[in-house]
């Protein structure tokens, strides 16, 4: 036989070879030491030296066609057998993944970590204060002394012994006036309670208040930031007025009302048909209340604000009935995971 | 403040719809908080003249009349008792619509009748259902009943700010309307009038604090069974108010009209003299509106000489009240302090007209005037001869006007931009507020002096709220303030809360937010040995005391899921729990803040991929582990006895040996108490502690290969894995790298009394590759140890 049948008979082995083991065999037998092609190199001597380069040329081509095919069948039948159990590990990709169940922040916290994200960026300090208060913080430093008709505002839970729990966030302000000096930028969020419950009231609820203090604030730098956080917590322009109010704690005083979000100003059933919606009550922060926690209030003038973080939250995510809230069902609360 | 668009316009007529007008109050902060029209919509009802009244043939109570509407006769039947020849009254032609529905030709018991005469009632102008609604003789038959009544009006009401008292009267808000468009207003003719007779009654002043200046009239003759004319009872329906007699009506409408409470007394009633003064304790009072109440003596009382006989700017006393059948009155017109009123009507859940405007400021100047306008009236309506008007004042104690500077430089930096001269000059001068100039330029500064009928006028700053809201708030320009930006701090040695809130949620818990205050009762189920501050005034039984524990709240809002058919639920809730101390003047000492959470039912969500399986004690321990990560510390768990807990599978959580909390599986005789329908796992931990972050140091890892050994250890059952483990740290020191408990057996093959445990130890060092026999070494002494702390065996 010569070494062009040769190479013909154990390529077309090669091809036929089914398994690893069976490509191995071939290998042997053709290229082993003992191997057909292997013995045909040895058999070189034998021939006339002016042969002899021709024939090596011949034998050393067919060994290398040889190796190649055997790689490039290993190649394949490795190929295939990965193919086979790669499919045969395949999942159902469309089962639902393996998982603890969520968990959700509520969305009362959630409104209240956007509201200070805000204003931290603006360089404002987050400060809290305890929820029961005693009668000076919650009332009298802030201009409202024993008998002001103006208490009957809010309705105040009492503890018995004469402590309350606060009616707004404002006393926080109060302390951190007593205890640093201007300038102050700050927001007091928290609980607060007023006895009261209805859709649109709940006897605890959450209030956001803030404080400036310094130099030279006047009643327009509380429209620049008031005007501006609604601007930001909406992330919308939306038209915002002022309307004069009154506060005993600021002067003058306001009550600020946005656009309303649902129906852009049109009238809805969310705004009470008048285009309007009501988000804050503000005011420059009344010299009384500045001179009593210690503050020249010939020198600083302030501005404060403060709104309910569960009434934008629920018109951040048209939640109709506040009380929801605080029901804590869990298939209400997986609504804001 | 509810009132008639079209009485306001009496008053003051700038040239704007009703729409801009709303805006106008609104933006000046007399908030409008709705309007409606003055009548409820009814077509095709004229003036009807009853020319003619017969008996119906067969019913005794209805009439039939001959009514013309000036072009024609028609016949009409009517049931009215006040029905009579010569009377004008609303005539609902065939084919009228009125609020009840259309008129038709109808035969009333075999009478036909085309059309209806009608009451107040049945054209939706107030609840006077009894007769006919009689109209002035002056009507022409047949004119539009829209036109002759002046229906085409609308009723506007105030939502006003307890600061402006002033504006609860057409004469306030003319004054703003005035104001704002700055034009004049005309006010009603208040003229004196004349004694007719020289009867008086004499005024006695005993609480001058409370009522500085008290005016009195005696007006005899009266008819109150004349009735109101329309005019007066259509302005008092359009304000809100029921027409009642002329006495009552007259008072009303000029408590509308210029803001200052009357009152009228049956003189005849009346024993000697009227004397103000502070009730007496236990003094009884029974009120107009039937009630009888014990009056204190912080009440401002009118008495004479029989007792009290009313409580003064509230409301009068029955005994002296006015009725059809009174002839002569006695008529006051007082000034009480506000302090005086706004306590009294709180005290006794007291709201009045008369009230609401003491309480806010009365116009002290306005008495005089008040009571001549309800002289007038009355006397025009009811006839009768009036006295002189007696007045009692106390000087002393009326109110001193403020004088009140302004600043140029104080207003501009107030506002933050400078609002022209002019305009400042004009807006004072319009509220009545006697502006005079001093200085110019930056020293130039306004002196006012408060209105007797501003109460809330006393400093500067409350002249720049004046100045800017007529201006207009949204007039003034919106600054994005220079303000310095100072950086702030964030303390190295206090994790944010909010770390806390975001493990939790990634632990698969839902947050909470339950109230703070909580049912007695299940707070003594779940707290016995805390006690917490009780409300004085709550809502509801069920939430009276403020939470001593996370506790009551989250079992709470466990049951109302369990209730809601929502078996699996995993809450947690950040915030402030509090302790009893009725005498802590420092509110911050009763107040912590706490982390707590409930699990209940399967331990994953139901799935394709694993079995069910329910929640246990290590569930819960592994989610307050993770808690304990955030601020780095090492805790120890010791066995509890807290009463809310299963005694077996409940623990307290240390610090550096202080306890920060517990955690365990409900008391399963609590959970019994509450049906709860699975167990129940709580854990509850001081936030302060958990946050305070232990300092952080990097440790070298080590280059070196570790060598693993598992032992498998038998002890004793009551030995704690803590106390193993705490050996094998002990004698192992730095050499060991990690301690895995990895298996715990009690059961076949183990003695009972015994489990077994399997330990998992790798050994590293720092600086070097161990070599196996000083690992041997070192597992022979561990073993030695073991043995001899717990009688420890291989297994």
């Amino acid at each position: 036989m010569d070494i062009d049948e040769l190479q013909a008979e154990a390529l077309a082995a090669v091809a036929d070879a089914a398994t690893e083991r069976g490509l191995e065999t071939l290998r042997v037998h053709y290229l082993g030491r003992r191997g057909r092609i292997t013995q045909e190199l040895k058999g070189l001597g034998r021939l006339a030296p002016a042969e002899r380069p021709t024939a090596g040329a011949r034998i050393n081509a067919a060994k290398g066609a040889l190796v190649a095919a055997i790689d490039a069948r290993a190649a394949a039948l490795a190929q295939g057998q990965l193919a086979e159990s790669l499919a045969a590990e395949a999942v159902d990709v469309t089962l639902p993944g393996r998982r603890q169940s969520g968990g959700s922040l509520h969305p009362v916290t959630q409104t209240l970590r956007r509201i200070e994200a805000i204003f931290v960026g603006a360089g404002y300090e987050v400060v809290t204060g305890p929820e029961v208060e005693d009668d000076y913080h919650n009332f009298e430093a802030l201009n409202l002394p024993p008998h002001h008709p103006a208490r009957a505002m809010w309705d105040t839970f009492y503890l018995e012994g004469g402590l309350l729990l606060r009616t707004h966030t404002s006393p926080v302000q109060a302390r951190v006036m007593e205890r640093s000096a201007p300038p102050i930028r700050i927001i007091c969020p928290g609980r607060v309670y007023r006895r009261d419950s209805d859709l649109t009231h709940t006897p605890m609820f959450h209030q956001v208040e803030g404080l400036v203090v310094d130099e030279g604030i006047g009643f327009a730098d509380l429209k620049g930031v008031v005007i501006g956080f609604v601007h930001r917590f909406y992330d919308r322009e939306v038209p915002v007025r002022f309307r004069p109010s009154y506060f005993p704690f600021t002067e003058p005083s306001a009550e600020v009302d946005a656009q309303c979000v649902h129906c852009e100003g049109v009238g809805c059933r969310v705004c009470g048909d008048t285009g309007w919606l009501e988000v804050m009550g503000c005011g420059m922060v009344h010299p009384n209340v500045l001179s009593m926690s210690g503050i020249d209030a010939g020198r600083y003038t302030g501005f404060a604000f403060g709104f309910g973080a569960d009434r934008l939250a629920s018109l951040y995510y048209e939640v109709g009935d506040l009380r929801l809230f605080f029901d804590n069902d869990v298939r209400f609360l997986a609504q804001f995971g | 403040m509810k009132f008639s668009e079209g009485w306001l316009r009496e008053w003051v007529a700038p040239d704007i719809d009703t729409a801009t007008l709303c805006a106008q109050l609104t933006d000046a902060g007399l908030e409008v908080a709705g309007t409606s029209p003055a009548a409820p919509g009814f077509a095709g009802v004229v003036v009807g003249a009853v020319v003619d009244v017969r008996p119906h043939p067969d019913a005794e109570r209805l009439s039939v009349c001959a009514v013309s509407d000036g072009a024609g006769t028609f016949q009409v039947v009517c049931g009215a008792p006040n029905v009579c020849a010569g009377l004008k009254a609303p005539f609902a032609k065939v084919g009228a619509r009125l609020p009840g529905g259309a008129i038709a030709v109808a035969a009333v018991r075999g009478v036909e009748s085309a059309g209806m005469l009608c009451s107040a009632a049945e054209l939706g102008l107030g609840d006077a259902a009894e007769g006919l609604l009689e109209l002035p003789e002056a009507l022409a038959p047949g004119v539009d009943l829209y036109v002759a009544l002046a229906l085409d009006d609308r009723c506007i009401e105030l939502d006003l700010t307890p600061n402006r008292g002033d504006c609860l009267s057409l004469r306030g808000i003319a004054r703003e309307v005035a104001t704002l468009n700055d034009i004049p207003y005309t006010a009603p003719d208040c003229q004196s009038v004349p004694a007719a007779i020289a009867d008086q009654l004499p005024i006695d002043i005993d609480a001058p604090g409370g009522c500085p200046r008290y005016l009195g009239r005696v007006i005899r003759g009266v008819d109150l069974t004349r009735p109101t004319p329309l005019w007066m009872s259509e302005r008092l329906r359009r304000s809100g108010l029921r027409c009642i007699d002329a006495a009552v009506d007259v008072t009303n409408y000029v408590l509308l009209e210029l803001g200052q409470p009357l009152h009228a007394f049956d003189l005849g009633r009346l024993q000697r003299g009227i004397v103000v003064r502070m009730a007496r304790t236990g003094e009884r009072l029974k009120l107009l509106d039937g009630r009888e109440v014990a009056l204190d003596e912080d009440t401002l009382a009118i008495a004479d000489g029989a007792g009290a006989v009313a409580m003064a700017g509230v409301m009068g006393g029955e005994r002296s009240a006015v009725t059809a059948a009174t002839r002569d009155i006695f008529l006051e017109c007082a000034y009480f302090a506000p302090l005086a009123i706004g306590g009294t009507a709180r005290r006794y859940g007291l709201q009045t007209d008369a009230s609401q405007r003491y309480e806010r400021g009365v116009d002290y100047a306005l008495q005089e005037a008040a009571i001549e306008r309800a002289t007038r009236l009355l006397l025009d309506i009811a006839g009768g001869a009036a006295g002189p008007v007696v007045a009692a004042a106390n000087a002393e104690h009326m109110p001193r006007p403020a004088q009140v500077t302004l600043h140029r430089h104080r207003l501009d930096a107030l506002v933050g931009e400078a609002i022209p001269e002019a305009e400042v000059d004009r807006i004072f001068e319009r509220l009545e507020l006697s502006p005079s100039k001093l200085g110019a330029g930056a020293e130039l500064a306004w002196q006012v002096t408060a209105p007797s009928h501003r109460f809330d006028i006393a400093i500067e700053e409350d002249l720049v709220e004046e100045v800017c809201r007529v201006y207009g708030y949204n007039r003034i320009g919106a600054r994005t303030s220079a303000l310095p930006m100072p950086l702030k701090a964030v303390p190295r040695a206090q994790a944010p809360a909010a770390a806390l809130a975001d493990a939790l949620v990634g632990l698969g818990y839902r947050e909470a937010i339950t109230y703070t205050f909580v049912d007695p009762t299940l707070a003594d189920l779940l707290d016995p040995e805390k006690t917490a501050p009780r409300l004085a005034n709550p809502m509801s039984q069920d939430r009276s005391v403020l939470r001593a524990s996370l506790l009551p709240g989250l079992v709470d809002a466990l049951q109302g899921n369990l209730a809601r058919q929502q078996p699996r639920v995993r809450l947690f809730e950040l915030g402030q729990c509090f302790a009893a101390g009725a005498e802590a003047d420092d509110p911050q000492s009763l107040v912590s803040q706490w982390v707590g959470g409930i699990a209940c039912g399967a331990r994953a969500p139901e799935s394709w991929a694993a079995p069910k399986e329910e929640l246990d004690f290590f569930d819960v321990k592994g989610d307050v582990e993770r808690l304990l990560e955030i601020g780095g510390h090492a805790a120890a768990f010791e066995p509890t006895n807290d009463p809310a807990l299963h005694p077996g599978q409940s623990a307290q959580v240390l610090i550096g040996g202080t306890a920060i909390g517990r955690l365990g599986r409900l008391h399963p005789e609590i959970e019994r108490r509450l049906e709860l329908s699975a167990p129940a796992f709580v854990f509850e931990l001081a936030m302060e502690a958990l946050l305070r972050t232990a300092p952080r140091r990097h440790q070298p890892v080590s280059r070196f290969p570790s060598v693993r050994r598992d032992l498998s250890l038998v002890v004793d059952a009551a030995v704690s894995a803590a106390a193993v483990e705490a050996t094998v740290r002990d004698v192992l020191g730095d050499a060991l790298a990690e301690c895995v408990l990895f298996d715990v057996y009690r059961g076949e093959g183990i003695d009972c009394g015994e489990k077994s445990l399997g330990l998992g130890l790798t050994l590293q060092s720092a600086s070097r590759t161990l070599e196996d026999d000083e690992v041997n070494r070192s597992i022979d002494a561990l073993l030695a140890c073991l043995r001899k702390d717990f009688g420890a065996r291989r297994r």
